[in-house]
């Protein structure tokens, strides 16, 4: 069973951004792709580059995958599932993000 | 196997061609390659030799350099002529009496300017036109006299007359014949020629024969002609045609011909077999060949002859066949241009002539007595079928559809009835300066050029007078067409433009945020990586509105939306403006209290500010509150848009400034500051031609002069370097800033995503030229737009850095958790030269388990 932390509002993640969360000793880099409740939540920590910096990646989609594009060396991880594009031997870590609220909670 | 030694005698254009290509060639390390020349300097552009005038220097003249021949293995000998030959012990004595052997000679000695023997023609002022020392003393008779004469209506003589009146004299020309260029024009074409001369201020005189130069009473001189009449005139230039440089074969027995010339067989080979000439000394079929492209075909073919003798021991099948003297070339900015029987002497050729005396273009068209062929043509005051017409004549091809339309201007609706390039054979010669053929060009594209940058460097086609750019182009195009590659220039899966074709869209209907583009235009709903930042670069352009307002935010790259320059382990470094690289000692001070506090590693960039490295994301809006505190302002490292305005000390200090650049270095900068633009932009100001600013590297540079600002543009270091051209000079204040308005604002509506200005301009059908006409003669008539563009973007100008740290919302996403203030744990840093830098990741293992124990 998910035990449901709050780490923000909505409202702090501007459409179209993302921002970190510290949780559970974890860095959690949250997207919040457009203008809805619809949020993504992954590790923070970039494989390629091996700096804690995916939150300020850019957005986007890539052939209907909702995606973010590292921000050091620009490859790109699908939001739903962790994996690069690129390289699928490569994946991030899934985190469980939901609104409740108006409250941003991680899983 | 002992090397085979080969001495070029003369390094000018065709002997350095001829070493160029021996050096560079699969067997340039079974030979020793010795040249000499009697000029101060390796091979120098004497085709551009008129743009000394216009700011060119003899560097940027040079086709080699010392260190180029240093690294090729070329030795070089300078300011020392070849004075003998011993044919029968194979060696050469020079007039500081060395003395070297050879296996093979080649004469490259080329011509001298005639100076008809008139009596008086050896004084001071009296000069010719042929070499760089030639140019610094007419430079030098030119700032004490006020009235020049140039002898000589050819084109030599006419381009003498154009550096003339760049020098601010009041110029004439004096010429025997009835008629300018009277070897490459007909009557009607030299009648015109001489009227749009004469417009531009030049007076010519036809059918003078001078007599004598006696000393003047008005000025330095009288010329005294045949007919009784006289000019009189402070300095006088000899161009009246050139002789080839044959004394050496004439003292040494080689066979010259009859009016001089050293006489060659179809391989350059004299008439002594281990001596070749080649270029403007050599006569083939009892004619000179002034040109160059025929002196760099000998080159090859003695090239090719010497190989198959000394080395594959397979004769060499190159043979030189003549070549042709269809020439354009823009005179005193008049387009001209001559093809193949100019003056319709092949019998019962039959021409077409068009006269427009308003608009001042002459045409004729020579074709065969069955009127399928073209056999000439004669382009005054436009020539831009000029390249269509000669592949016509060169390759005997029968002329398309009507005869008249080759020449007649395109009327509405009706498109010029141009040459499918198609229809060329694979050996049709497209560069003829660097005998490039069409079926050279189709490989390099199939082997992947498919831009003209690519093609330029590959092929050498059209980077010699340009002529031909057009055409490699629809080559080109043509190619890459039936290889079936559909050049996709889709920004991305979202959008299916061209950044150029985006940037429109949003200028035309106003649009101010992403969505309206996406909606409008695109595909999906969220865009991507690419389409994002283009287009958040392209609104702000236009709209310059503030980089970080939300529904803008998202569309920031990794620097920009954090206003800094993210380093490989996720810091920041910063970059405050240094407008012009002038600073106080007080902001020097100011710079120093922040990086100590903050242990920020810094660095003196190239662009002549102050770097600080290593700042965390919830330290930038502290240390900008301190930066912007004490006066400074964001400086954009973290955009693609200006950067900095290089300057060197200029006339405030520098004892040999002649224009303040400092001065002007910081208003460019705090004009252009805040411009977003497809890359980055980077300029510099020199306040003399000593160009301490390194101008000429910048995609925009500006140089000092005491006649005003010379202005060049699209020049870049990096990757791959590109000196900038010239493209105006001397410009007062107002008119280099509209100029300057002018060329970014095109830039950034049709430059394509992350090009550089030297790309965007090489890659433009019409190059430098056309840039030119849209800036300068406001051809496309978008000149007043563009300025009022750039009045907006400056008139909105804001600092970033201040605008946010004023905006407490905005300030919540710089810190490294949203739900905590501790830092990032990843960071690890160790000390070098008494800074601090990132850990390696050996490093890092170290320091953890030091932590640990």
């Amino acid at each position: 069973m998910s035990n449901w932390v709050s780490v923000c509002e909505l409202k702090d993640i501007t459409p179209g951004t993302g921002v970190c969360a510290l949780h559970n000793g974890e860095q959690v880099a949250i997207f919040r792709v457009s203008a809805n409740e619809q949020l993504y939540a992954v590790s923070n920590y970039d494989p390629f580059s091996k700096a804690n910096v995916m939150s300020r990646g850019i957005t986007g989609a890539l052939g209907g995958r909702v995606m973010v594009a590292a921000p050091m060396y620009k490859q790109h991880f699908d939001l739903a599932t962790g994996e690069c594009l690129e390289d699928a031997e490569v994946s991030l870590k899934v985190y469980p993000v939901r609104v409740n609220a108006g409250q941003v909670e991680l899983g | 196997m002992s090397k085979k030694r080969i001495i070029v005698v003369g390094n000018g254009m065709v002997g350095h061609n001829f070493i160029n290509t021996l050096a560079t060639s699969e067997y340039a390390s079974q030979f020793e390659i010795l040249t000499f020349s009697e000029e101060p300097r390796l091979a120098y552009d004497r085709v551009q030799l008129s743009k000394y005038f216009s700011g060119y220097t003899a560097a940027d003249l040079a086709l080699t350099t010392e260190s180029e021949y240093n690294e090729k293995g070329v030795i070089f000998t300078l300011n020392d002529k070849v004075v003998g030959i011993d044919t029968h012990a194979k060696t050469i004595t020079t007039a500081s009496g060395r003395i070297e052997g050879y296996d093979k000679l080649v004469l490259a000695t080329g011509s001298y300017p005639f100076v008809p023997p008139v009596p008086g023609k050896d004084q001071d002022h009296c000069l010719v036109y042929r070499t760089i020392e030639d140019l610094e003393a007419i430079s030098a008779s030119a700032a004490v006299s006020k009235t020049g004469v140039v002898v000589g209506g050819g084109l030599l003589g006419l381009e003498a007359a154009n550096a003339l009146k760049a020098a601010g004299l009041e110029t004439h020309v004096v010429e025997f014949a009835p008629r300018l260029m009277a070897v490459q024009l007909d009557e009607g074409g030299g009648k015109l020629l001489r009227r749009k001369i004469e417009n531009l201020g030049v007076t010519v005189h036809t059918e003078k024969n001078t007599k004598e130069i006696v000393a003047g009473e008005e000025c330095r001189y009288r010329m005294n002609f045949a007919d009784g009449s006289f000019l009189e005139t402070d300095m006088i230039l000899f161009s009246a045609g050139i002789r080839p440089q044959d004394e050496l074969a004439r003292k040494f027995g080689l066979e010259l011909g009859e009016r001089g010339g050293i006489v060659i067989n179809d391989f350059c080979q004299t008439s002594n077999d281990d001596i070749y000439a080649i270029g403007e000394c050599a006569l083939w079929d009892n004619k000179i060949y002034g040109l160059v492209a025929p002196g760099y075909q000998m080159a090859k073919v003695a090239y090719n002859h010497i190989i198959g003798n000394l080395i594959t021991h397979i004769p060499s099948e190159l043979a030189f066949k003549g070549a042709d003297m269809s020439t354009k070339l823009k005179l005193l900015g008049v387009d001209v241009a001559s093809i193949g029987d100019a003056h319709g002497r092949t019998a019962g050729s039959q021409s077409y002539v068009f006269n427009d005396d308003i608009g001042e273009v002459y045409k004729r068209l020579i074709v065969s007595a069955d009127g399928k062929k073209v056999l000439g043509a004669v382009l005054v005051g436009e020539a831009e079928s000029y390249g269509t017409l000669l592949q016509l004549m060169l390759n005997n091809m029968d002329i398309p559809g009507n005869a008249a339309s080759l020449i007649l201007p395109a009327t509405d609706g009706a498109a010029a009835v141009g040459l499918g390039v198609s229809s060329l054979p694979d050996t049709a010669q497209i560069c003829s300066c660097f005998d490039v053929t069409k079926g050279q060009i189709q490989e390099a594209v199939r082997n992947g050029c498919h831009t003209m940058g690519a093609l330029k460097e590959a092929t050498q086609a059209s980077t010699g007078c340009g002529g031909c750019a057009a055409l490699v182009k629809q080559v080109m195009d043509a190619e890459l067409e039936s290889m079936g590659v559909e050049v996709n220039t889709d920004i991305c899966e979202h959008f299916a433009y061209t950044r150029a074709q985006l940037a429109d869209i949003v200028r035309v209907q106003g649009y101010s945020s992403f969505e309206q583009v996406l909606e409008g235009h695109g595909k999906g709903e969220y865009g991507c990586e690419i389409c994002k930042p283009a287009l958040g670069s392209i609104l702000a352009s236009f709209n310059n509105e503030y980089v970080l307002k939300d529904g803008l935010i998202g569309l920031q790259d990794t620097n920009d939306i954090f206003l800094g320059n993210m380093q490989k382990d996720g810091t920041y470094s910063i970059v405050p403006r240094i407008a012009g690289g002038e600073i106080t000692p007080e902001k020097l001070i100011v710079l120093g209290e922040i990086a100590r506090d903050y242990d920020l590693y810094t660095k003196i960039t190239g662009g002549q500010r102050i770097d600080l490295f290593g700042a965390q994301l919830h330290q930038l809006p502290e240390i900008w509150k301190k930066l912007v505190d004490a006066g400074f302002e964001t400086g954009h490292a973290y955009g693609k848009s200006l950067r900095t305005v290089k300057s060197c000390v200029g006339s405030t200090w520098c004892r040999y400034g002649v224009l303040d650049s400092v001065s002007m270095a910081i208003a460019l900068e705090n004009r252009y500051k805040g411009l977003r633009s497809p890359h980055k932009i980077k300029f510099a100001v020199s306040g003399c031609t000593r160009e301490c600013a390194e101008a000429q590297s910048k995609d925009i540079g500006v140089i000092a002069t005491e006649k005003g600002w010379n202005l060049y543009v699209c020049g870049n270091g990096g990757m791959r370097p590109r000196h900038a051209d010239l493209f105006a000079t001397e410009l007062d204040d107002d008119t280099l800033i509209k100029y300057i308005d002018r060329v970014l604002m095109f830039y950034v509506r049709t430059a394509d995503r992350l090009q550089r200005t030297s790309v965007w301009m090489e890659n433009m059908e019409g190059g430098l030229d056309y840039l030119k006409n849209v800036v300068i003669n406001d051809s496309l008539n978008i000149c007043e737009e563009l300025e009022n563009a750039m009045t907006k973007v400056v008139g909105t100008y804001q600092c970033e850095w201040k605008t946010t740290i004023e905006n407490p919302e905005k300030l919540k996403r710089f810190s490294q958790f949203i739900n905590s203030d501790k830092a990032d744990d990843n960071l690890a840093y160790v000390r070098e030269r008494g800074q601090r830098r990132p850990a390696t990741e050996l490093e890092r293992i170290e320091l953890v388990d030091l932590n640990s124990k």
